[in-house]
């Protein structure tokens, strides 16, 4: 799928106009992935990939619409740019959202917003996902969506009762959960190799040493 | 509260970061406040503006109101409890709001105790006018940070000196041999495991956003610069001549802030904001940022 210059490079993006950026950057950072933060609509033109983070799918869309970043993201997309969207990210990547208009429709799902309740139904589990690593992955779900359908091209990478939680298609990657707030790299890991920004013989040990719940300050404004 | 609950708490603070929280008093303006692009929006009976106004006890708003408003938008909601009012954030939780707000711009129910946060499951976001107050609200279980500012005076003067005595205090904490951190916390009433981890990270160990007087975009580029990790916006655009267009505009600075073309396209043509209050015509009892200890 690698077709152009750009592509070649080991970088991936990750949208910065609000939510989880510098827990995407440090998790990359400790792949040895140079992070770029999207700002603008010209940052798209060297990333192998990008990540669109958490945060609140109404203000990604509502700001990424008006600062001509969509026309630049899909035309980025359209070169083989790959895409990973995490929680709000996955709903703007969806092809349907219950009850709103879809935002990028690049995957085929239908996706349903909040799907648990409040904060008070964010919750953590752990699942075993055999395509992305050989262990045990940890999930943390904050006020998730919920992906309850998706289309025939579309590969369910992790099912609960009633519903997907990861899904993908052969250049979008979407998971409901925020695998950037947890100390497992491996769905880094798996979406650099899906950019091929990473060789499966450049892997590295997906553990996440020396992860905490407060590294994501390490990239946030000090004093 | 388990500490897995804390850090899902920490990290739905984590999400907003970048974005604007508004205050809203009904289901128009919640969704006028989603539309516009607000990460979460701060449920209450009456804009800070007019509880000044108003004078009299402010309280926890009817429940049904806040019921009303969580219905009707896919955001977070937050709520305000009265400082040391145990009782109000108990119902609060009952309701499953998103996040408990122990606001100085309610009257207070106590003047000794804050809320033990650590007994609930919900989170809580605290106001603070330094360092150790940040801390000690953190020590007590608060998941999420904003400066005090003065809520209601559209002067962004307070929150300002807010911001700048956190940054001043960590740089101080941060620079300052291990064995003077002993007396440092003492002295600004900081528990002593925090203020270890403060000097480490050089910033507060969780989100903190700005707040209290914010009244334009450019009020919001420049909290953003001062190092805050986001937004509220109380009384600034409810209290505005066109909430709509101010929330938006608010919004996109807030995302650029450091983009002074992106800031200044932001400031064009948004009516007129909320009629501003000097601090110091604002009789010494009707301050609200000195509630709180």
């Amino acid at each position: 799928m690698i077709c152009s210059e750009a592509l070649l490079q080991n970088r991936i993006g990750v949208l910065d106009l609000q939510g989880g950026v510098c827990e995407h950057l440090d998790h990359l950072e400790r792949l040895g992935i140079t992070g770029k933060r999207v700002k603008e609509s010209g940052d798209f033109e060297d990333i192998a990939g990008l990540i669109l983070p958490g945060g609140e799918s109404t203000c990604l869309s509502r700001l990424m619409r008006i600062f001509g970043m969509e026309e630049a993201l899909l035309a980025a997309f359209h070169r083989g740019m790959n895409i990973w969207g995490t929680c709000a990210g996955a709903i703007l990547l969806a092809t349907r959202v219950l009850g709103e208009k879809p935002h990028l429709g690049l995957i085929d799902m239908a996706i349903e917003r909040n799907g648990f309740g409040s904060q008070l139904d964010s919750f953590y589990r752990e699942a075993s996902i055999p395509e992305v690593s050989p262990d045990a992955i940890p999930l943390t779900f904050i006020r998730a969506p919920k992906i309850v359908g998706v289309g025939r091209d579309v590969k369910v990478l992790l099912q609960f009762e009633d519903y997907i939680a990861a899904a993908e298609n052969d250049r979008v990657l979407v998971t409901v959960f925020h695998p950037e707030l947890t100390p497992c790299l491996a769905f880094h890991r798996y979406f650099a190799l899906k950019c091929g920004a990473l060789t499966p013989e450049s892997l590295v040990d997906a553990t996440g040493h020396f992860w905490n719940a407060t590294s994501w300050t390490r990239l946030a404004p000090h004093a | 509260m388990d500490t897995k609950r804390y850090e899902l708490n920490v990290q739905l603070a984590q999400m907003l970061k970048g974005g604007v929280i508004m205050d809203v008093t009904n289901v128009e303006q919640a969704k006028i406040a989603e539309e516009a692009g607000a990460v979460a929006v701060m449920a209450l009976e009456r804009v800070p503006a007019d509880i000044r106004a108003q004078g009299g006890v402010a309280r926890m708003s009817d429940p049904a109101m806040i019921s009303e408003i969580k219905k009707s938008v896919s955001i977070p909601v937050m709520a305000k409890a009265r400082i040391g009012h145990f009782v109000e954030a108990q119902i609060l939780e009952a309701l499953k709001i998103d996040y408990i707000d122990e606001s100085e711009v309610l009257t207070p129910a106590d003047e000794e105790c804050h809320i033990d946060k650590t007994r609930f499951s919900i989170p809580f976001v605290c106001g603070a006018r330094n360092l150790g107050e940040a801390l000690r609200r953190i020590a007590e279980g608060a998941a999420m940070i904003r400066t005090k500012g003065e809520a209601g005076t559209g002067n962004v003067v307070e929150a300002v000196r807010h911001m700048r005595t956190m940054n001043r205090e960590t740089r101080q904490l941060a620079s300052m041999p291990v064995e003077e951190v002993t007396a440092f916390a003492k002295n600004n009433g900081i528990p002593h495991e925090l203020a270890l981890q403060v000097r480490t990270l050089k910033r507060l160990p969780v989100v903190n956003f700005a707040a209290g007087g914010i009244a334009t975009p450019a009020d919001a580029a420049l909290m953003m610069q001062l190092g805050c990790d986001g937004i509220f916006v109380g009384s600034g655009i409810f209290k505005s001549s066109d909430p709509a267009r101010r929330a938006r505009a608010i919004v996109k600075a807030t995302a650029y802030f450091n983009d002074p073309a992106k800031v200044l396209e932001a400031s064009m043509d948004l009516g007129d904001a909320m009629p501003g209050l000097e601090i110091a015509q604002i009789p010494e009892d009707q301050i609200l940022a000195t509630r709180g200890w």
